[in-house]
């Protein structure tokens, strides 16, 4: 059974169409990256699985159609990991990685014994526990981004979806982040569905990839069957060279 | 403090609160044109108690004075200064605006303009009673100006800043104090009475007006501390906090609803008292956190303490002839918002 399955998926924004029935699925335990250039509606189709926005068409966790769960309940199938999350200002790591077991906490209830374990755990799995204490704002991008997953992880959810998640990040933080979600997935047999904008990154981690532009599917595959020259030409109006990689095709803007 | 501990409502905070008020209302029952033993105040008080009869040494005067005259006017300083701090706080987690005070978004003026349409339209010259719907008809005004000021910030869209909140709020205070201003030029044989309540309404506060908005102020304090949890969600954002299984949306309608309700009690009772909502919570963020769960209960504890404490600078600072109080409140709360404007440079909008 897939553990995303999306059909028909529209989303209108202020009256206008910018996911224009797209079909998607991902499979359990396998990481799914959507590409596609600025304003193709990579992160409106992103939140919409997610439930975050409403939509059209039918988006499925684990066979079960989204719209049938009550908040909560999606909570706990699915995490989202936004492109910029809001840093709250003074809130310490360790109660913002608390935030993420909101959905497991009753209303009028509080955080129970089980809650504080799974955000140790958490903390200790991503390498945060000497962080728990320090304030969220005073945290390098790196660090915060590793934050931003804790949180998503102390979630327990079996689905990861992740918008742009190295975009605010240098080159080897970029890789940090991106193998510890590689291995997060391995360890936890957790299901990433991720937007990505550096198309060489994108095909290192992804084992199949959807191209969005305006809107619309135009090309899915492996990273090999995607990444081609005639469909990059197409659909960013660029030139590039597609070099072949130890783990995926290297994709490298040319002057035209 | 141990950073394995969430954040929360430390017991130490909570002693801190409920001693400052006790503290506070005792030095206010002390302290006036006839000045009573502290101590004698303190056991007349726990002569309150049911089965308690001690010796406080003072005369029956003083005990008239201290029950009849001083305590329900302290009782409703306190009631109104914890709804106007409470409803401060929740107005800056629901709007995530550090700005947010119930005078800044117009919610005071909308109250006020609601109880002088109530008293124009009772018009009997009765000054001394607080009129039965005043807090009703404060709480439609309240809602009305909240949302009007609500509609007008967001016409900023998505590029709008907290101050545009704000200046919303400006607007629409200007325009609602403008048509109270009309309906008691049109009615001028109310304006004696709507400026004695304007000016506060606790230098005639009885026990009348404590029981009018102790109802609206038991229903304020349970619905905002019962989303002190979800308010901490909220500062994340709302998609994120949709993605962690919150409707932000639903809570933040209750929140403004029950604040303004609160707003409208304060505001009816005791007139216009302002930046009561900006000092406390702020203040309480530096000492005790960011978390909704101790602001809320610590404002509704050191509200109350700060609103009694300054009804007492009130009715002694200025000799015979009594302040206002919410000239008192004006002097500390002016230079504080500028320096809460000055140091929030850094929240997200």
């Amino acid at each position: 059974m897939s553990a995303i399955e999306v059909e028909g998926l529209t989303v209108r924004l202020d009256g206008t169409l910018i996911v224009d029935g797209v079909d998607l699925d991902v499979a359990e335990g396998e990481w799914v990256t959507v590409i596609g250039p600025n304003g193709a509606g990579k992160s409106t189709a992103l939140r919409a699985i997610g439930g975050l926005l409403p939509f059209g068409g039918t988006v499925r966790w684990h066979g079960v159609p989204a719209d049938r769960l009550s908040r909560r309940e999606r909570a706990k199938a699915v995490a989202t990991v936004l492109q910029s999350p809001v840093v709250p200002p003074a809130m310490r790591v360790f109660d913002y990685v608390l935030l993420g077991r909101t959905p497991f906490i009753p209303p009028l209830g509080r955080e129970s014994a089980t809650d504080l374990a799974a955000v140790e755990e958490v903390l200790a799995a991503l390498d945060l526990e000497s962080f728990a204490g320090r304030r969220l704002e005073t945290l390098s991008g790196g660090e915060r981004q590793r934050v931003f997953l804790a949180r998503a992880l102390a979630q327990g959810a079996g689905i990861l979806l992740l918008d742009e998640p190295t975009s605010a990040l240098d080159i080897g933080h970029q890789q940090e982040v991106l193998e510890l979600v590689d291995h997060l997935r391995a360890e936890r047999g957790l299901t990433v569905l991720a937007t990505m904008h550096d198309l060489t990154t994108a095909g290192e981690y992804a084992d199949r990839m959807f191209l969005l532009a305006a809107g619309r599917v135009v090309a899915s595959g492996t990273p090999a069957e995607v990444l081609t020259e005639p469909h990059l030409a197409e659909h960013y109006r660029v030139k590039v060279r597609i070099i072949e990689g130890d783990r995926g095709p290297l994709v490298v803007a040319v002057r035209g | 403090m141990s950073f394995r501990r969430p954040a929360g409502l430390r017991p130490a905070w909570l002693a801190a609160g409920v001693l400052t008020l006790l503290g506070a209302m005792v030095l206010a029952l002390a302290f006036g044109s006839v000045r009573l033993p502290p101590g004698g105040v303190a056991v007349e008080l726990l002569n309150l108690l049911p089965g308690v009869r001690l010796d406080s040494g003072l005369t029956d005067r003083e005990v008239a004075i201290l029950t009849q005259l001083r305590l329900p006017r302290v009782v409703l300083g306190a009631l109104v200064g914890a709804m106007l701090a409470l409803a401060g706080a929740a107005y800056q987690g629901a709007f995530r605006n550090p700005l947010a005070d119930p005078h800044l978004l117009g919610v005071a003026a909308g109250a006020g303009l609601g109880v002088t349409a109530v008293i124009v339209l009772r018009a009997t010259g009765d000054v001394a009673e607080l009129p039965i719907g005043a807090p009703m008809a404060a709480f439609v005004g309240a809602v009305g100006a909240v949302a009007l000021t609500w509609l007008l910030g967001a016409a900023g869209g998505r590029d709008r800043s907290p101050a545009t909140l704000i200046l919303a709020g400006v607007a629409v205070s200007a325009f609602l104090s403008a048509a109270q201003t009309y309906l008691l030029q049109r009615n001028v044989e109310s304006v004696r009475e709507v400026f004695s309540w304007t000016l506060g309404r606790l230098s005639t506060a009885g026990w009348h007006e404590v029981r009018v908005i102790l109802p609206y102020v038991v229903v304020t304090a349970a619905i905002v501390l019962a989303q002190r949890r979800e308010l901490d969600v909220l500062t994340v954002g709302d998609a994120e906090a949709t993605s962690l299984g919150l409707h932000p949306q639903r809570s933040r309608y209750l929140l403004i609803i029950a604040a303004s309700l609160g707003t409208a009690a304060a505001v009816s009772a005791s007139g216009l008292i302002g930046f009561v909502g900006i000092i406390v919570p702020h203040t309480l963020r530096l000492m005790a956190g960011p978390s909704y769960r101790a602001l809320l209960p610590l404002s509704l504890l050191f509200g109350a303490a700060f609103l009694v404490l300054a009804d007492l600078v009130a009715r002694t600072a200025g000799g015979d002839a009594e302040i206002p109080i919410g000239v008192v409140t004006a002097f500390l709360g002016a230079p504080f918002f500028v320096l809460v404007l000055r140091t929030n440079r850094a929240v997200p909008s």
